[in-house]
């Protein structure tokens, strides 16, 4: 190994956690360029090539390598999350009728399509725009934009680095939430752990709030599937040995590097207008249903990443290119990159649960950039295979249940609800305590689901 | 042979196997597997055809390639398929692909695969078969 591997997690925490983890980040520190750790959040659980929970930072002046592997297919996976401006009863008033028109608007599971077609022309425009280009089209608001990380646009972008199957892919996908963990919920705040950051942020005891977690769709998967591939044939032509091909990875400096750079950041484009679109359809629902309602954007972050970014490392500051697989960026307070109304509290961290289980929004911390490059975890982890979780549950019986406790859910496959049942994740709230006792980020406020609408 | 194909547990997603006498064959019932993460492959029509060639410079990369040339194509068709030929020829692979559109109500579609990816990728010849597996990204 080039560096030490640090896993960050409580001691139940790290007991469940797989070999695999330890194994795959060990894989992930012997790679060519690799800076100061091979990081697991406490979410990690066994992915491919990278851990999921895994962070990474390499040096372009050191033969630093961009990994498509350390990204992941979902590129741009992340989470939104909004103010709706109305508190529990408001909800709980139209709570079903809401959650039917809010099924009904979203596009959600296989094979679903979103109302918008792209032409050629378009499908360049939006890549290299991202979510300002939706919003340029009508699909949201001015102000969203700031409160998106690059402020909705990715530059760097590369139209002509992604292929011409995965803008096959993605004609007609955008506005469409995708399938398995994705998911958009109405969520109550239940618990406000730190008042000021939670005033910056909007957020109180009993008010609702509204999260979408999707990516990049068919086009992300496209181009983490091309360049997996090309990296890894090409891998020996640039002088790396690969202690797994899932790590398949290329110089930052080299043509592949640079080609697959400029597809990512592309992808991440199509989320962020993609999450983008959502959010406008959303804001249509509840015009409808609830017109007080005001959806107000309080961030948007990605946890499936390559970013340039600066550090500190071996004592000095420098740009190195941060991989995030399953992990968010958590900027600490005062960091330039934050929107100034958030910029005191630190940069939100979005944390999404399983359904039935709670959320949770936190805040980045100064330690995070020594700890581990300003990065916290980004979900629960799953705790059970899918394969395991089909021969627990039933959906009918997870949707009953979750109903019971006033928690509504609605899905096109209750197998896939069944897959996605909340026993299958490990506990949300040890991950959060576990990111907040290390300093990686700190608890801002916990909330709960209302309504659920998976894909 | 009795197996044709199965599904084994990986943490965050699935992984698929395929059996066959030939390496072709096992190939297609990979990808059989992979619609029964999906739905369940009784459900599906066979009522349209497509044609999906690939290649790679080693089996197991043409495998993982034909399970994503696959995935590919059910993404950007919305379809599902129940059937599929495999030919083999040095580096390259000719497949063919039966199934039809998406259909919610009918196949209610459990999850989207993303992507094949290298992760725990083998062919090989073992007992009396051979296999080809990889766990898929959903």
């Amino acid at each position: 190994m080039r560096v030490p591997v640090v896993i960050y997690a409580s001691e139940a925490l790290l007991r469940d956690m797989d070999d695999k983890v330890g194994e795959q980040a060990a894989n992930v520190a012997r790679l060519p360029g690799i800076v100061t750790a091979s990081y697991a959040m406490p979410d990690a659980h066994w992915g491919y090539g990278f851990p999921i929970g895994g962070v990474a930072a390499f040096d372009p002046d050191a033969g630093g390598v961009v990994s498509a592997g350390g990204v992941g297919f979902d590129i741009s996976c992340g989470v939104r999350c909004l103010h709706t401006g109305l508190g529990r009863d408001d909800i709980m008033s139209v709570q079903k009728s809401l959650a039917d028109a809010l099924y009904k608007r979203i596009p959600a599971g296989v094979g679903s399509t979103g109302a918008i077609r792209l032409d050629d022309a378009a499908m360049d425009t939006m890549l290299l725009r991202g979510a300002r280009w939706a919003v340029d089209n009508g699909w949201g608001l001015d102000e969203d934009l700031e409160r998106i990380e690059e402020h909705g646009r990715m530059s760097g972008a590369r139209a002509d680095a992604v292929s011409d199957q995965a803008k096959r892919r993605q004609r007609d996908e955008m506005g469409t939430l995708g399938s398995g963990n994705h998911y958009l919920e109405v969520q109550e705040v239940t618990n406000v752990f730190d008042e000021a950051a939670a005033r910056a942020y909007g957020l109180s005891v009993g008010d609702v709030v509204l999260m979408i977690h999707c990516g990049s769709r068919g086009l992300g998967h496209q181009i983490g599937t091309e360049f997996l591939k090309q990296m890894a044939i090409s891998a020996a032509e640039h002088g790396i040995a690969l202690p797994d091909r899932e790590l398949a990875c290329a110089p930052i400096r080299s043509a592949l590097g640079e080609k697959y750079l400029g597809a990512m950041r592309a992808a991440i484009n199509c989320a962020l207008a993609n999450r983008q679109i959502l959010t406008h359809l959303v804001r249509e629902v509840f015009a409808e249903a609830l017109p007080a309602a005001r959806l107000r954007l309080i961030y948007d972050v990605s946890h499936n990443t390559c970013k340039v970014e600066r550090h500190r490392t071996r004592g000095t500051t420098k740009e190195l290119y941060v991989h995030r697989k399953g992990a968010t960026r958590a900027l600490g307070p005062g960091h330039a990159d934050i929107p100034s109304p958030l910029r005191a509290a630190g940069q939100p961290v979005l944390i999404g649960g399983s359904m039935g289980t709670a959320s949770y929004v936190l805040a980045g911390t100064t330690k995070s950039e020594s700890l581990a490059f300003s990065s916290a975890c980004h979900g629960a982890g799953r705790a059970m295979s899918r394969h395991q979780a089909l021969k627990e549950w039933r959906g009918r019986q997870v949707v009953d249940a979750l109903a019971a406790r006033g928690i509504l859910v609605r899905s096109p496959s209750l197998r896939g609800v069944a897959e996605e049942a909340p026993g299958a994740y490990k506990d949300v709230s040890a991950v959060v305590e576990a990111a907040d006792a290390s300093g990686l980020a700190r608890r801002v406020a916990r909330v709960e689901p209302l309504i659920c609408i998976k894909g | 042979m009795t197996r044709r194909w199965e599904l084994f547990a990986h943490d965050a997603d699935m992984g698929v196997r395929g059996f066959g006498a030939t390496v072709a064959e096992a190939f297609e019932h990979a990808a059989l597997a992979m619609t029964s993460i999906v739905t369940d492959v009784e459900l599906v029509d066979a009522q349209e055809e497509i044609s999906i060639e690939c290649e790679a410079p080693d089996l197991e990369l043409l495998f993982a390639d034909w399970l994503n040339a696959v995935i590919s194509e059910m993404s950007a068709r919305h379809m599902l398929f129940r059937a599929f030929k495999v030919r083999l020829d040095g580096s390259r692979l000719h497949g063919q692909a039966w199934g039809e559109r998406v259909d919610a109500a009918r196949h209610r579609p459990a999850v989207e695969i993303k992507g094949a990816t290298y992760t725990a990728l083998r062919v090989a010849f073992e007992g009396n078969a051979w296999m080809a597996q990889t766990v898929v990204d959903v």
